[in-house]
């Protein structure tokens, strides 16, 4: 998503934040020291790209380089170094689907195909009418729950092929299904049920009582 | 003062030396790509990696401050066991293109295989492939072989004081880039050729020329500024291929500017190699027996007054004595070095040296910059303004319009009024300028080659001594000259003598008729359209201005074409060194004028170069001190009064076209075309090419 390469992208003329995001942008600047602006890249970068609609364009990272008195080349590297920043447009759900060892395991490649399949794009596509860009990405870090596909900020969790165009069909009726385990489990808890501390606080064996206490 | 051992031998060194630092002070020689003395240390070739008892891994030398006690390996097993891995792992995407590519035969990366690589791989995969990426007419690039060591963009961002380079994505993806394709906008942008140890960025007027072995290398100095770089000719035949800088600390470090580097295609371009003269209008090829007999004829019988010589920005000190000499013996006085009508004095050399000198730089606290623009006028001073600037606690000022130094400027006005206000201690930078240690003043040409020029210099002088740049111990008053043959030419007194006149007033005269023959040696930085009918004799090596309007052309030598004395603007003597044969019939300037005397009946007083700067040394003594700085005496000079309120302009309007030789460049004339535009290029200001 961060390179160079490929069809040239229409760029924008011209980038500012809006008036709400510049105050976010002080606040972040403002957490720095004097002369320090610079450290204030990443998420000035991020407000840049959520007010794109997901990306960032170059006008963007040279407004973000004026705007913390850097040069536009630090920028550019900062932005195409960082995989969650995308150089060219997206759609409005950015499906990424991990395919790290434990999705692998637990069944990634249906979702994928899944999202395949339904959105009729190969991944890296884009739908042709802008609703879903497909990347594949690294382990996202919520393994216990693989496999997993990130919608924009969202993890929807222990999905199967069904599962996944489900949510894909949600998602394009315009409704955004509530994020987490599709498979209705609370956090990272087991499957099955609980299988340890099943039993009710107190009633427990000698010791129990100091929770009451505290 | 800690202590290590390296390879068995036990040395002391400072403290915060790195363990590569204390490897070369031992005199033992540790690979590296990435690691440069003059630049910031990156730690990222890992080509360096030594052992170090006690340290569980090899330790990356270039990054690794010593600590006391530490005994380093560097021809262990591991050692040498790392390396080659390393070696292998920078040649898995290294192309195997060492026979077409450039830099082989002075690529580290070929010699440190020698030593380390592994004679198959065993990689089986594809090589990655980079596209290239368009630098400018000046910076060749071939991405695929770009090891990552990143010399190119530290070199840019700190020394050039440009950031415009980096390395963007990550990983295998990683690239060296401006990334929105444009040419880097940097007079010493040519310097990263040097720095790359492989053949990623190389030269691209000298691609696919030569080879390394089969150039002759004449160590020389440069001449298209007043700095005096050092330099290598690299030449094969008659031909000179390319210029390199040569180390010198004081002056050019181991940098030269781009137009050092690559004006030399000029040289074979618009060349006089053989005499002319003006027959019914047109200049018609002569013999030199013609040409000398037709200048000796004019000039025999005409009164000495009625003779003037102008010597010219490129002109060596040999040429401009025997000129002098030549024609003094006339009666002439009218003579004069400074084409741009500076005033400048030559009966104190300290009012027209960079007295501080260009290391002195790193000395100074404080500095004002009156009518200068170091960047296009003398990048390598530039280059160590930035050098002070960067290690901190140095405020720059500047009167004029400055335009962008590669440092933070303040500007304190255009013209005469500033300089006024500094001169009666008024203002916020005067107290800067008290409160400084070491404070210093650079004048300009922009400053001085206007009609108050002397009233500037008095301001420069009178600033110096209010503000105590002046002392046993420091001399903070400097003139920046953009031509190098202009110290050499004051230094000989090359200007006008007991009723001679100035370059304006030769120009009056010719119009008026009151001189009658005008000798030009290599002056094509004035005016000529309007001198009436003087005879003028251009002695020179370029067909440019002077030549065009010349009724006798006597072709000279370039500065690589001969062994010659110049002093640049510090007073610092260098001897040039001829690298090539002058071309055709073009001879060297000394001796064209040692000739013209034995037709004229009046021979001068050598007849050999080494003769020559015998007596010149006798005349003038301080071009016996070869590379060494005599500091100036200080004196009077300028005169006092206001400075007019008109803006500074500066001399140069485009910095890649400023003499007969970059004029005459097809190289300078692309970077021209390309960097001429910039947006913080110098107001043009019609008076100059």
């Amino acid at each position: 998503m961060n390179t160079t390469e490929g069809t040239p992208v229409a760029q924008p003329e011209r980038f500012e934040f809006t008036p709400e995001n510049l105050d976010r942008a002080r606040a972040h600047i403002a957490k720095y020291p004097a002369g320090r602006q610079a450290s204030a890249v990443l998420p000035l970068l991020d407000l840049a790209q959520r007010q794109m609609g997901g990306w960032v364009p170059r006008v963007a990272m040279d407004y973000v380089a004026g705007l913390l008195g850097m040069a536009s080349i630090r920028v550019y590297e900062v932005a195409t170094f960082y995989t969650m920043f995308n150089l060219r447009p997206v759609g409005r759900y950015l499906l990424q689907a991990c395919t790290t060892t434990p999705c692998w395991l637990r069944g990634s490649d249906e979702v994928v195909a899944a999202c395949e399949r339904k959105l009729g794009i190969a991944m890296g596509g884009t739908t042709e009418d802008g609703l879903f860009t497909l990347v594949e990405v690294e382990c996202l870090g919520a393994c216990v729950n693989a496999p997993i596909l990130q919608v924009n900020d969202d993890f929807y969790e222990d999905l199967d092929g069904p599962a996944t165009e489900a949510l894909l069909d949600a998602f394009r009726a315009g409704s955004a299904p509530p994020p987490g385990s599709v498979i209705g489990r609370h956090g990272s808890a087991p499957i099955k049920g609980k299988t340890t501390l099943t039993e009710a606080p107190g009633a427990a064996a000698p010791g129990g009582g100091a929770d009451d206490a505290g | 003062m800690p202590k290590v051992t390296i390879d068995g031998q036990e040395i002391e060194v400072a403290p915060g030396t790195t363990i590569l630092q204390a490897c070369q002070q031992a005199g033992v020689e540790v690979p590296h790509f990435c690691y440069h003395e003059r630049l910031m240390i990156a730690g990222n070739c890992r080509m360096c990696l030594v052992e170090v008892e006690k340290s569980p891994k090899p330790v990356a030398s270039c990054a690794m401050p010593v600590a006391d006690g530490n005994v380093i390996h560097t021809q262990s097993p591991t050692a040498i066991k790392a390396r080659r891995g390393v070696m292998e792992m920078l040649l898995i995407n290294h192309p195997l293109d060492c026979p077409i590519c450039d830099q082989g035969g002075e690529c580290d990366l070929q010699d440190q295989a020698m030593a380390y690589g592994f004679d198959r791989g065993r990689f089986e995969e594809n090589k990655r492939a980079v596209r290239d990426k368009d630098f400018g007419p000046l910076v060749a690039t071939s991405m695929n072989r770009c090891i990552h060591c990143t010399r190119c963009i530290r070199f840019l961002t700190e020394i050039a004081g440009v950031e415009e380079l980096g390395a963007t994505g990550r990983g295998e993806a990683m690239e060296i880039t401006t990334y929105v394709e444009k040419a880097l906008g940097s007079e010493l942008s040519a310097n990263i050729i040097d720095l790359c140890p492989v053949g990623a960025l190389t030269s691209k007027p000298y691609s696919y020329v030569a080879r390394p072995w089969e150039l002759r290398k004449t160590e020389s100095v440069d001449v298209l500024d007043a700095v005096g770089s050092n330099i290598r000719i690299d030449s094969r035949g008659a031909q000179i291929l390319r210029v390199l800088p040569r180390l010198h600390e004081d002056i050019n470090e181991e940098w030269i500017s781009d137009k050092t580097r690559f004006a030399i295609d000029g040289l074979v371009r618009r060349r006089l190699d053989r005499p002319y003269i003006r027959r019914n209008g047109k200049l018609v090829e002569a013999e030199w027996q013609e040409a000398l007999d037709l200048v000796a004829d004019r000039l025999k019988g005409v009164p000495g007054e009625r003779i003037a010589a102008i010597a010219g920005d490129l002109c060596d000190a040999e040429a401009m004595y025997a000129l002098k000499e030549l024609l003094t013996g006339l009666g002439a006085t009218s003579f004069d070095c400074r084409q741009d009508g500076a005033r400048l004095d030559p009966g104190c050399r300290a009012g027209y040296l960079f007295n501080t000198t260009i290391a002195g730089i790193e000395q100074a606290d404080a500095c004002l910059l009156v009518g200068t623009n170091p960047r296009w006028e003398a990048a390598l001073v530039n280059a160590r303004l930035r050098k002070r600037y960067l290690r901190g606690g140095f405020r720059v000022a500047a009167i004029g319009p400055a335009p962008d130094l590669t440092f933070p400027v303040e500007r304190l006005g255009d013209g005469g009024e500033a300089l006024n206000a500094l001169v009666r201690g008024e203002g916020p930078s005067a107290e800067v300028l008290r409160a400084a240690k070491a404070p210093m003043i650079i004048l300009g040409q922009g400053a001085l080659a206007r009609a108050d020029s002397a009233r500037v210099l008095g301001a420069g002088r009178a600033i110096a001594e209010t503000f105590g740049m002046v002392r046993p111990d420091w001399n903070g008053f400097n003139v920046l000259h953009c031509a190098a043959a202009r110290v050499g030419g004051l230094d000989l007194g090359f200007v006008p003598g007991p009723g001679g006149r100035d370059v304006a007033g030769i120009m009056e005269a010719c119009r008026s008729g009151a001189i009658e023959i005008l000798y030009l040696l290599g002056a094509d930085e004035i005016d000529l359209s309007d001198i009436g009918s003087a005879f003028v004799v251009y002695q020179g090596h370029h067909g440019d201005r002077g030549a065009a309007r010349a009724d006798v052309v006597l072709p000279g030598a370039a500065y690589t074409e001969k062994d010659a004395t110049y002093v640049n603007t510090e007073g610092r003597v260098q001897l040039g060194r001829k690298a090539v044969f002058p071309p055709g019939r073009a001879r060297e300037d000394w001796a064209i004028l040692r000739a013209l005397s034995g037709v004229l009946g009046r021979p001068l007083h050598f007849d050999s170069l080494s003769e020559l700067r015998h007596h010149m040394r006798a005349a003038y003594p301080v071009f016996g001190e070869i590379d060494h700085i005599v500091p100036a005496e200080w004196g009077m000079f300028g005169e006092a009064g206001p400075v007019g309120p008109e803006p500074f302009t500066y001399p140069i309007a485009d910095f890649y076209r400023t003499d007969p030789i970059s004029r005459a460049s097809a190289t300078m004339a692309q970077c021209s075309e390309r960097f001429g535009g910039r947006s913080d290029a110098a107001p043009r200001t019609g008076t100059h090419g």
